[in-house]
C-alpha cells in the first residue's frame, strides 16, 4: 500500500519504565527455580505509571525530535490493550498534555500487540491523503500475565510514539506498507477479566509465524525487495526465540535484527513491542539504510512497513533520549515488590 | 477538589503551563492573577521547560488520605530553571538517593486515583534528570 502523497516519520520517542523483574524471580516463586526462561528480565511500571503517562513521555520525545507546532498535529491515536479507563480515551489525555487539543482527531486503537502499528497505518493514510499535516501514532502497554502463567515471565511495559508527516520533512520515508489479518483465536481476554487466555502451542505456527511471514513476503514482493536489501529488520518480539526464528525463515541474518531486539532485556511490551524495536533501530541507523518492520497482534494479524532513512536522522536523533537510555536505566526488583507494584495485593 | 476543579487546572498539572508577566518578564508558576514580582495583573501562558533542581525535600511515611499506596515517597521543593519554586512529589528515585541540588526533570504521572470507580488524577512530578547533555525541552509561549 502507498498513500497518494509520500509520507514518513518526522519524530519518534521511546519509553520504558525503570523497574525490572528478572525471569529467574518468577521461576523461583512458581517453578522451584527450574524452568526454561523466555527472557532475561522484563520491565515493570511504577505505581504512578500507566499507558497514558508512558505515552505522554514517548510522545514528548517524538515532538521534540519533530520540532513542529503541536497545533498542526491532526490526529492522536494510542494503540494499547491496557488503556487506563474502560470508557474514556487515553488519547485525549495525551493530546491535552502535549498541547495538541482541541482541533484534532483523537482515539484509542485495540488489536492486541498490533494496535500501535494499526494506528501507524492509519496515520500514513490520513497524512498521505492530505487530511492532516501531521499525525501522532503510539503503541504503549502495561501488560499483565496471570500469576504463575507462562506470560508472567514476559508481559511487560513500554512502547514508542511516532509523528508521521510529509516525506520532505521525514527522518525516514515509508516506501510502502501491507496488512494481513485472519480470524484466529490464539489469545484473547473477555470483558471484566483481568488476565488473557492463550492456546499455548497454537500461538506459534498458525498465528505468529503465518501472519508475519505473509505480511513481510507480500510487502517485499510489492516493492521488488529481498531480505538482503534491508539494513535492518524488526519483528514483533513476544520472547527471544520467535523473532529470531521468523527472521531466519524469511532469510534475514541475525545482525539485521540485532539493534531492535530488546525483548530479552525489557520483555514483551505488547502494542509497544515492534514499535520500540523500531525506535532502537532508528537510534542506530544511518542515512540511506532501509528498515523492514513487521508487527503481530493476536486475533490475528500483521502490519508490515518498509522505511528508508534520510539525512535528517542524525540531528533529530540527538534532540531526545535514546531508547537504550531507558533500557539501561534499570532497578531490579524481587517478586514481592513486583506483586505490590502491579497491585496484585488486596489491601481491603 | 471535585471534577470541575481538576479539569480547570489540567494544563498546569499535565505540562507545567504557567505564565510570563508581560510587564517585567517574570516567569510565574502556578498561574495567578497578579505578578508576584511587580504586582501588575498577569499575564500570558508560558510552558516551563521542566528542568530544575531539588531545593529542599522531605520523605513521607505518614501520608495524607489518598496517597497511602505510594509510601515511602519524597516531596520536594524544586527550583525551576526559569526561577519559580514548585512543590511536587519525586518519582523513579529511592528516598536515600535524593539530595539538595539534584538535577531533576518534570514527568507527567498519576497523582492519585479517586477509588476504584473514580477518576484518575494526572499531574507533574519530578525525577532525576536522565542525561544533562541533552538540549533542554524548548520552553516558551506555546499553551
Ligand atoms: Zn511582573
Amino acid at each position: 500500500m502507498k498513500p497518494v502523497k509520500d509520507v514518513g516519520i518526522i519524530g519518534y520517542g521511546a519509553y520504558v519504565p525503570r523497574y525490572r523483574l528478572p525471569a529467574s524471580e518468577v521461576a523461583r516463586v512458581w517453578k522451584n527455580g527450574e524452568d526454561v526462561l523466555p527472557v532475561h528480565e522484563k520491565s515493570v511500571p511504577g505505581l504512578d505509571e500507566d499507558t497514558a503517562t508512558m505515552a505522554i513521555e514517548a510522545a514528548r520525545s517524538a515532538l521534540q525530535r519533530a520540532g513542529v507546532d503541536p497545533q498542526l498535529i491532526g490526529a492522536v491515536w494510542v494503540g494499547s490493550e491496557s488503556h487506563p479507563y474502560a470508557v474514556k480515551p487515553t488519547s485525549t489525555i495525551v493530546a491535552e498534555a502535549l498541547g495538541i487539543v482541541p482541533n484534532t482527531l483523537a482515539g484509542d486503537w485495540e488489536f492486541a500487540c498490533k494496535a500501535g502499528t494499526e494506528a501507524l497505518q492509519a496515520s500514513i493514510g490520513l497524512v498521505g491523503s492530505g487530511m492532516a499535516r501531521y499525525a501522532l501514532a503510539i503503541g504503549m502497554d502495561t501488560a499483565q500475565g496471570r500469576p504463575g502463567d507462562a506470560l508472567e515471565y514476559t508481559a511487560a511495559a513500554g512502547g514508542a510514539a511516532y509523528i508521521v508527516g510529509p516525506a520532505e520533512e521525514a527522518l525516514a520515508v515509508f516506501e510502502g506498507s501491507f496488512s494481513y489479518v485472519t480470524d484466529t483465536p490464539d489469545f484473547f481476554r473477555r470483558p471484566y477479566q483481568h488476565y488473557p487466555q492463550h492456546g499455548s502451542r497454537f500461538t506459534g505456527e498458525p498465528a505468529y509465524f503465518k501472519h508475519i511471514q505473509a505480511a513481510a513476503k507480500a510487502l517485499m514482493e510489492e516493492l521488488g525487495a529481498r531480505p538482503e536489501d534491508f539494513t535492518y529488520a524488526v519483528f514483533h518480539q513476544p520472547n527471544i526465540k520467535f523473532p529470531q526464528q521468523v527472521a531466519k525463515m524469511l532469510g534475514f541474518r541475525p545482525e539485521q535484527i540485532k539493534p531492535g531486539l530488546l525483548v530479552g532485556e525489557i520483555g514483551n511490551t505488547y502494542a509497544g513491542s515492534s514499535l520500540i524495536g523500531l525506535s532502537a533501530t532508528l537510534d542506530a541507523a544511518k542515512p540511506g539504510d532501509r528498515i523492514l518492520l513487521v508487527s503481530f497482534g493476536s486475533g490475528a494479524g500483521s502490519d508490515a512497513f518498509a522505511l528508508r532513512v534520510t539525512e535528517a536522522i542524525e540531528e533529530r536523533r540527538a534532540r531526545a533520549y535514546l531508547t537504550r537510555e531507558y533500557v539501561s536505566r534499570r532497578k531490579p526488583i524481587d517478586y514481592g515488590l513486583y506483586v505490590r507494584y502491579r497491585r496484585k495485593l488486596h489491601m481491603h | 477538589m471535585g471534577i470541575p476543579a481538576y479539569w480547570r487546572t489540567r494544563a498546569q498539572r499535565y505540562a507545567l503551563v504557567g505564565e510570563v508577566c508581560h510587564k517585567c518578564g517574570a516567569k510565574i508558576f502556578p498561574p495567578r492573577d497578579v505578578c508576584p514580582e511587580c504586582s501588575r495583573p498577569a499575564s500570558d501562558p508560558f510552558t516551563f521547560s521542566g528542568r530544575g533542581e531539588v531545593y529542599s525535600f522531605s520523605t513521607i511515611y505518614q501520608p495524607p488520605e489518598g496517597f497511602e499506596e505510594f509510601v515511602p515517597y519524597t516531596v520536594a521543593i524544586v527550583k525551576l530553571e526559569e526561577g519559580p519554586l514548585v512543590t511536587a512529589q519525586l518519582t523513579d528515585v529511592d528516598p536515600a538517593e535524593v539530595h539538595i541540588g539534584m538535577p531533576v526533570e518534570m514527568v507527567t504521572r498519576k497523582l492519585r486515583e479517586e477509588g476504584e470507580e473514580g477518576q484518575i488524577i494526572y499531574g507533574y512530578k519530578f525525577r532525576p534528570l536522565l542525561r544533562n547533555t541533552l538540549t533542554p525541552r524548548p520552553s516558551g509561549q506555546a499553551a
